[in-house]
């Protein structure tokens, strides 16, 4: 028992990195498809719901294994500086973490814009405050304020999603999980420590989470 | 498109049977769930204090691990399992539980959490005035739950209990990693033979889109029907 926990614990830090990684480039992505989704031009607007409604609608593991067996298929991505990226599955699983995770944030971010109350946007207007201010200090801070329980629960999900890296032969804690297993014969074992471990973190986020809300949230 | 053409030379027969098979898992995933939820609500919602932590451990526990961590405990840790009450019969050879089985009962205990938490929510936001007002009445409290609760509770958790469906028909395609066919694996074993991994994920991807899509358009239709007179 206490001999598998080195190499389980080196596979959540692994799991960590995968996380961390793929929540940074996912914010990014869904603050910038949210912004499109808002947006009044019909081509832009379906453009980005058409992103949002493929990688909510299908599974990650589709998602992930297109972006590593699949994209390795195109000869001209293969001959191009890509290659470099995308022939390592590290990189290939936070590409397709990034891109999931982006989706959904997209969405929360979307509807945490639609719920800010026109009041406060008319009465920024009235006061002649422009266009880009209005937004940067005004609708940008409140939608975050909103949408932190729900990106709480998001960060959540996209840890128990970075379990899928295992099967792209990544060592993170369900890798090294699966090793043991085959080592040793005792899956009980091996993953229910790792099953604990993961518990763990999720505890570790949710508090923190609460402790933002608490902080910056609002209380109505 | 020649891949995809029915028969010996093509992959749509293969795929077709996969998607079916995709379609039953979630089926029978989301019945298990139901039958999760059902012992669990009532322990959740309870006010015996053993009780209600057993329910809260089951959903926090669930929901806080990787699917595919249930699913690997399932898998190998229900062979064990299995082999060790044979071997106490006096079986000593190797026992392979069916994909089909460990699967759905996996993802079953997955949405059942899930559903558990749709159904907690539910019955919270019914009127309390029901409850006493039936209380008053003097009718039976299975009677109550029968006639009174269930019939809203299901009303107030379909849009709910969509998303869960959703969620475990997404799920069902890491039960590939235990080997049934379905959708995921089928497109793993062409796309292995055929050495067109782009073209098959592309074709899951599709099949998924497709099935979530259905899914949506027949929950909206019950969702109106059941609101009816609301």
């Amino acid at each position: 028992m206490i001999s598998i926990f080195p190499s389980l614990l080196s596979g959540a830090a692994i799991t960590l990195q995968l996380l961390v990684s793929s929540m940074f480039f996912g914010l990014i992505i869904g603050l910038i498809f949210a912004i499109l989704r808002i947006n009044k031009n019909p081509i832009i607007n379906k453009f980005a719901y058409g992103y949002s409604y493929f990688f909510r609608g299908t599974p990650l593991l589709v998602q992930l294994y297109l972006i590593y067996y699949g994209l390795a298929n195109i000869e001209f991505l293969r001959n191009s500086f890509f290659w470099v990226i995308i022939k390592e599955p590290y990189w290939c699983a936070i590409i397709a973490f990034s891109l999931n995770t982006g989706a959904y944030t997209s969405e929360i971010l979307r509807s945490a814009f639609q719920t800010i109350k026109k009041g406060y946007i008319e009465a920024a207007q009235s006061l002649g405050v422009t266009k880009k201010i209005t937004f940067y200090r005004i609708q940008l801070p409140i939608a975050i304020k909103q949408s932190l329980p729900a990106y709480g629960n998001e960060i959540i999900l996209m840890l128990k999603g970075t379990s899928l890296a295992s099967v792209i032969t990544i060592m993170d804690l369900m890798g090294e999980a699966r090793k043991v297993n085959v080592l040793t014969f005792k899956p009980f074992e091996a993953f229910i420590t790792a099953g604990i471990i993961y518990l763990f973190i999720t505890f570790i986020i949710h508090n923190i989470i609460k402790y933002l809300e608490k902080k910056y949230g609002f209380q109505t | 498109m020649e891949l995809l053409s029915f028969g010996d030379t093509g992959w749509g027969d293969e795929l077709f049977f996969a998607t079916l098979m995709t379609i039953a898992v979630s089926i029978a995933a989301m019945a298990i769930g139901f039958i999760f939820a059902l012992i669990f609500t009532p322990l959740k919602l309870s006010k015996n204090k053993t009780l209600n932590v057993i329910g809260s451990c089951y959903t926090t526990i669930i929901r806080g691990v990787p699917e595919l961590l249930v699913i690997y405990l399932l898998f190998f840790g229900g062979t064990g399992a299995a082999m060790y009450v044979a071997s106490i019969f006096g079986y000593d050879g190797y026992i392979e539980i069916n994909a089909f089985i460990t699967g759905a009962l996996a993802i079953g205990i997955i949405s059942g959490a899930y559903s558990t938490e749709v159904f907690r929510g539910a019955i919270l936001s019914i009127d309390k005035g029901q409850f006493e007002a039936s209380k008053v009445l003097g009718i039976k409290k299975y009677i109550q739950f029968y006639k009174i609760i269930l019939p809203q509770m299901l009303r107030l958790s379909i849009p709910n209990l969509s998303n869960v469906w959703q969620i475990t028909l997404k799920d069902t395609s890491l039960i590939s990693v235990t080997g049934l066919v379905e959708i995921m694996r089928q497109s793993y074993i062409a796309a292995g033979s055929t050495r067109d991994p782009l073209f098959f994920y592309s074709v899951a991807a599709v099949l998924y889109l497709m099935l979530t899509f259905l899914s949506m358009k027949l929950i909206n239709k019950l969702e109106i029907k059941y609101s009816k007179g609301y």
